[in-house]
């Protein structure tokens, strides 16, 4: 069947009262009665919840065949916890056909693409996929279609039930003896636990894995000892260099710089930008630049943010240190400087991914954003964006937040420039979509800027600002015209992969990719 | 053009082609490209138009591509060609073979 944004979707995928992507607020208002977790009666005190070793923790939990398991990423590609547990289960306990739901995987996680290959993990569920657990997936080793969704889609799915996870392993940079636990405090903090919070209230099971073993209590918690199993101390977590990177530096090369100006220029030029506006960017070169052109505009206009939030960097904590921005609201840190902030400032917060972006719930904090800035791997003529397949078909992105904040933003812009190397991005096709054109208001590209026909608000304000504007048809032809109309890939039938919309309809499928003959 | 030795053009940086050629009895393309998927028959293409304008008729010509344009291309098929006669220092046929 061929969904809102023209994509055909397998009619065997649509069983279970799954359905196919209708449009971005076509389940707006929709009740939903929330899934709930078991829990298990603890009258009796015991001294704590430790346990010597990752198996005993698992046994105590019940680990089972084809049970499903859940990591957050917030020590990204230093994590050692999620592959240490997967070790556990396969090599010591011999568990099959294991269903992991983290909220992504990359190239920390090498070992669970062997898993995968030997197909003792037959499902993966995550927000991105990145590293070789991207490239057996699309070689079409997994026994059932991964499912990519967005950060605020995962929660969603939570919620409704339709991912029920059994254990969740969450690595907490400190913890107590009864599960009270901490991204900061530790030896390897990663700040925010955002993504570990969701999971902790909805999972059956939940086993904290810490190296640093805090004095009881260790609060504030991130994740409360109410909702904790048991307690692992491991030798590592992690590897600290590969947790915070050392702060992004805002980008010198001048074509970024020229983008990012221009996005600034869009941004002052709206009825938005007033005092307390709320803004959000990626963590990519161009898009934090961005906020560096922003600050002479808000001197300009005598005017302060009043939130900034999702994936923070150290040069927002530094807008905010120097009296720009009055609050942030902190999903995941991006690098040693914002995970100190966030321990540090009292105006700088931790939120969870279900209040950052989850669609099912009362509102959240994405449907109150009034500027987003995004990179994309593709953009096509219909303003639809790719950023889970590479050129050449294989899964090696991540949708994260960008459908959620798209969809919610008042203006998103995306800032990339118009080919890279090679690859166009602007297309006439994305690969994949994975945030539908309906939620993308501008892109501004190192040739111009083209501007979503449906905001006609937005082409007025930058008539009346004199800034410039194309169509995207013209970015996609120019970008043709420098490296030449790309051949389509050439695909299996077998789809690999499901990318959910954030209300979970299908918005897309990868399928496998075929190998590249000349013929 | 025959190609009278081993010669090669080009670098592995990103949007350039490293180009090697040798003398051999047949002609022979072997194109490696970070961007086979969607540019692998037209980057083929290239290097043959190219080929058939300088007229080379036999030799192993290994194309390694980091997402050149056509342009960058030609230009390091035509340079090891050139390099493999000891061509490419003095008399360059400028709006010749060489466009």
């Amino acid at each position: 069947m061929i969904n809102a944004v023209g994509r055909d979707i397998p009619d065997y995928l649509l069983v279970d009262g799954k359905e196919v992507y209708q449009g971005r607020f076509a389940k707006d208002g929709q009740v939903l009665k929330r899934d709930a977790p078991t829990t298990v009666m603890h009258e009796k005190p015991v001294p704590d919840k430790l346990c010597a070793t990752i198996r005993e923790a698992c046994e105590k939990c019940g680990a089972h065949d084809g049970m499903t398991i859940s990591f957050h990423h917030a020590f990204r590609n230093g994590d050692y916890t999620a592959s240490m547990v997967c070790k556990v289960l396969v090599e010591e306990m011999g568990i099959k056909d294991l269903r992991v739901a983290a909220t992504s995987l990359g190239d920390a996680h090498n070992l669970l693409a062997d898993y995968i290959e030997q197909g003792i993990i037959v499902q993966v569920q995550a927000s991105g996929v990145r590293g070789r657990i991207g490239d057996v997936i699309s070689a079409g080793k997994l026994k059932e279609p991964a499912i990519i969704r967005s950060h605020g889609g995962r929660p969603r799915a939570l919620m409704s039930g339709e991912l029920h996870v059994d254990i969740a392993f969450l690595a907490a940079a400190s913890c107590d003896k009864v599960g009270n636990a901490s991204g900061n405090g530790g030896k390897n903090n990663c700040g925010s636990m955002g993504y570990a919070i969701p999971d902790s209230k909805y999972a059956d099971r939940v086993v904290v894995l810490t190296d640093t073993l805090a004095p009881f209590p260790n609060v504030p918690a991130s994740i409360k000892c109410e909702d904790v199993d048991c307690v692992v101390v491991v030798d590592e977590i992690g590897d600290p260099k590969r947790i915070g990177t050392k702060e992004a530096r805002v980008t010198q090369d001048p074509r970024d710089l020229m983008m990012a100006e221009r996005a600034a220029d869009i941004i002052a030029a709206t009825p938005w930008f007033v005092d307390g506006f709320s803004y959000q960017t990626g963590a990519g070169g161009p898009s934090l630049a961005v906020t560096r052109f922003l600050e002479e505009r808000m001197d300009a206009k005598e005017i302060k943010m009043g939130v900034a939030f999702g994936g923070i960097t150290g040069n927002m904590c530094d807008l905010q240190d120097r009296g720009y921005v009055r609050k942030i609201v902190d999903t995941q840190d991006f690098d040693t400087k914002a995970i100190a902030h966030l321990h540090d400032r009292p105006d700088h917060v931790e939120m969870t991914v279900s209040d950052y972006a989850n669609p099912a719930n009362k509102g959240a904090y994405v449907n109150y954003l009034d500027y987003m800035i995004l990179a994309a791997l593709e953009v096509d003529t219909k303003f639809n964006v790719n950023v889970i397949t590479g050129s050449d078909g294989v899964v090696r992105g991540a949708p994260g937040g960008h459908p959620d904040t798209a969809a919610g933003s008042k203006c998103c812009i995306i800032v990339t420039p118009l080919v890279r190397g090679r690859m166009p991005t602007i297309c006439k096709d994305v690969t994949t979509v994975t945030t539908p054109g309906e939620c993308v208001d501008v892109v501004v590209t190192d040739y111009g800027t083209a501007v979503n026909p449906a905001r006609q608000d937005i082409i007025d304000c930058m008539d009346a600002a004199g800034i410039p504007h194309v169509t995207i048809e013209e970015l996609q032809e120019k970008a043709y015209s420098i490296v030449g109309e790309p051949d389509p890939l050439q695909w299996e039938d077998k789809v690999v992969a499901i990318v959910e919309a954030r209300d979970g309809t299908i918005l897309d499928v990868i399928r496998q990719i075929k190998p590249y003959t000349f013929e | 053009m025959v190609i009278e030795k081993t010669a090669m053009a080009g670098t592995l940086e990103s949007s350039d082609a490293q180009v090697t050629v040798s003398p051999a009895d047949t002609l022979e393309i072997v194109i490696e490209s970070s961007v086979i998927n969607q540019y692998g028959r037209q980057i083929k293409a290239t290097v043959e138009e190219t080929l058939e304008r300088l007229g080379v008729k036999n030799g192993l010509i290994s194309v390694v591509d980091k997402g050149a344009l056509d342009c960058t291309l030609k230009a390091r098929v035509e340079c090891a060609v050139f390099r493999s006669c000891d061509a490419s220092m003095v008399n360059i046929p400028w709006g010749g073979v060489i466009q």
